[in-house]
């Protein structure tokens, strides 16, 4: 384990107001890209902060393959990081930037001339040397400011959002170059980011974040099947929120009755969280079947290869389904239908008072 | 009225609409009365100023410049300017980089009190200093025992100075400052740069126009200053005068030409110092509009970097 986080807590501000990072614990492996995913407000930038050594901690350890560096300046932990807003030094040359570590460092001209030429291979702008922040586009300057971050050969790379400023197709673009450019380089990676899509293609490893605190770590295939609470069920998926009860051990939604989270009483409430792309619409038939609903097409939005509906239940409630265009246009569906609403899954919650 | 007009103009005031499409009186008369103020308020004392400079010739004009007083008071005044713009150069900086970079309590007070000065009559910020260091001030006892002389004294003069130009540097160094946030310093911090290192490597080039036009505010006000320096100096001529107070005490002793000889290189500072703002502020302006519009037209002028993601 390369990044080992223990209870690490950060408040800004005076005492009573919430805490930015709030008893954090988390370990990052080695050679590995680790997500701290989470809304804004999360504390997910807060915690990269504090490992990079930008921020003190209240409480809590930072330890950088196995060394304690909860006190050690930032300089002297071995983290290269990049910003959001780039940071580049935009009086400086391409050169300039990424061999301003070296500079500081005292290496000589030749060392900084090779390594420069190196890096920015790797990051796939050749020749770029001479050219100001000012003369590159948003992506190649992200790539320029990881190839400054990597000049001083730091044992963890820390990403704030690195594409957070970029449009959504060099964002696509970018993550996909990352991913490769991690792979040949292996340097372990912690990558701060809202985008659950990004956090789920890069890393294996996801720490999702909420109010300062780490509500669930795992696979991005852990969270998504397994979401420990009902943030992470909605935080992951856009999900239709349906209310209900306990009875006889199945949550019973009034249009719809899954199994019941183990060990609930009868007669609590539940919320059960039902993603777009579970729910199924099918022609109606006469024949009774378990788990369908009769409803009406509301609202019909088609978003490329898939379809996106808004139908009104029996029970007067709103679900939006998400199917794919070819299934739609095969059955037909126009709006103001009368169709079929078959749930595949749900998660379950217990509704919990005490908060 | 309009008929009077030639056909061009009627076309033009035609194609305006709405707000713009005043009646050609109005517009005359407004411009007209915009012309006439300028002139009074502006162009005609300015010209008057090198009228009666040069009213006596050209030789007039020079003797009146390199007479001993006026040449005394010319030297103090850039004595005092050399000594105060960099003091409040440095103090500026210190202040803006506290101020922009750190949250701490008293931060708005702190804030409010550089502004002071500049809100303050000049006549009160000089008595303040006349309060705390002359013969029966505070201070003065003490300095006076030892033999230093504050007031009516060059002492006197560059406090009372750096007081009334204490807020311009920081101020714009501030506003620099604020507008590019920070994380170009904490990237060099990361990267193994020292303090120093981060001032000067990544810091100053950041706000280097910034701190110029706050220079050029600092010194023009500093050999500009009247009311403070005036309660402080004690008009000593040869000694304790300053450009300001040579023209006022040339002007009443019926001195003209050597008043508005030396008023004339005032007023000569005070057009430089209009250019030299007007350079700055158009660099300022232009580094800030390229900034972030180079960086998004490129974007989209390089679509995907060539051989870019793969």
């Amino acid at each position: 384990m390369s990044v080992v986080v223990r209870n690490l807590s950060k408040r800004f501000g005076r005492q009573g107001e919430a805490a930015a990072a709030a008893a954090v614990s988390f370990a990052a492996p080695t050679g590995r890209i680790t997500s701290l995913l989470g809304p804004s407000g999360s504390g997910k930038s807060t915690v990269l902060r504090l490992i990079a050594g930008l921020e003190e901690p209240d409480e809590g350890r930072i330890e950088i393959d196995g060394v304690d560096c909860t006190t050690t300046p930032a300089r002297a932990r071995g983290v290269g990081f990049a910003f959001q807003s780039y940071a580049l030094f935009d009086h400086m040359t391409v050169h300039d930037n990424i061999g301003f570590g070296l500079r500081i460092r005292k290496a000589t001209r030749a060392e900084i001339d090779a390594k420069v030429k190196e890096l920015l291979l790797l990051v796939q702008l050749p020749g770029y040397e001479g050219r100001y922040p000012s003369q590159l586009s948003g992506g190649q300057r992200q790539r320029i400011a990881l190839a400054r971050a990597l000049a001083i050969r730091p044992k963890v790379l820390l990403l704030d959002e690195p594409f957070g400023a970029l449009d959504a197709r060099v964002r696509v673009e970018l993550r996909e170059w990352l991913a490769e450019f991690q792979t040949s380089t292996g340097v372990t990676t912690i990558l701060v980011t809202h985008d659950q899509e990004e956090a789920f293609e890069l890393s294996e490893h996801v720490v999702l974040l909420q109010d300062g605190k780490v509500v669930q770590t795992g696979s991005p295939h852990d969270l998504y099947d397994r979401p420990a609470t009902p943030f992470v069920a909605s935080f992951l998926g856009g999900a239709n929120v349906l209310r209900g009860q306990i009875r006889d051990g199945r949550a019973d939604m009034g249009s719809f009755a899954v199994e019941g989270p183990a060990g609930a009483e009868n007669g609590a409430s539940v919320r059960a969280f039902v993603r777009p792309q579970d729910i199924r619409i099918e022609k109606p038939t006469d024949q009774p079947m378990a788990n369908v609903q009769l409803a009406r097409v509301e609202r019909v939005t088609r978003i490329g290869g898939s379809v996106k509906l808004a139908v009104r239940l029996g029970t007067g409630e709103s679900v939006t389904v998400q199917m794919a265009k070819t299934e739609i246009d095969g059955l037909g569906v126009e709006l103001g239908d009368r169709v079929m609403v078959d749930l595949k899954e749900a998660k379950v919650f217990v509704e919990d008072y005490t908060i | 009225m309009s008929t009077s007009l030639p056909p061009i103009r009627s076309v033009e005031s035609r194609r305006q609409v709405g707000v713009a499409a005043e009646r050609p009186w109005v517009r005359w008369l407004l411009t007209a009365v915009a012309l006439a103020f300028v002139a009074t308020f502006l162009v005609v004392p300015l010209a008057i100023v090198f009228f009666e400079a040069f009213a006596k010739g050209p030789a007039a004009y020079v003797a009146a410049i390199i007479e001993d007083e006026a040449l005394a008071a010319i030297r103090l005044t850039l004595v005092i300017a050399a000594i105060v713009v960099p003091l409040n150069f440095i103090f500026g900086l210190a202040a803006a980089w506290l101020l922009a970079r750190y949250d701490f309590f008293g931060k708005s007070i702190l804030l409010s009190l550089i502004d002071l000065p500049f809100s303050v009559s000049p006549v009160i910020s000089g008595l303040i200093f006349v309060l705390l260091f002359g013969a029966q001030g505070w201070f003065g006892p003490f300095f006076a025992d030892r033999g230093i002389s504050i007031i009516f004294a060059v002492p006197g003069i560059v406090l009372a100075t750096a007081f009334v130009t204490f807020s311009l540097v920081a101020r714009e160094v501030l506003a620099v400052m604020q507008a590019q946030g920070s994380a170009e310093e904490e990237a060099a911090f990361i990267l193994g740069a020292s303090g120093p290192q981060i001032l000067w490597h990544v810091t100053l080039p950041k706000i280097r126009w910034g701190v110029l036009y706050g220079v050029i505010l600092c010194n023009a006000r500093a050999m500009g200053e009247f009311g403070a320096v005036s309660v402080v100096s004690g008009h000593v001529r040869g000694q304790t005068n300053t450009m300001p107070l040579e023209v006022e005490i040339l002007y009443n002793e019926y001195r003209f030409v050597g008043a508005f000889a030396v008023a004339s290189l005032l007023t000569l500072l005070a057009v430089a110092t209009l250019v030299l703002k007007k350079i700055v502020e158009r660099t300022v302006s232009r580094q800030r509009r390229d900034a972030p519009a180079a960086g998004k037209g490129l974007a989209l002028a390089l679509p995907a970097p060539p051989t870019g993601a793969r």
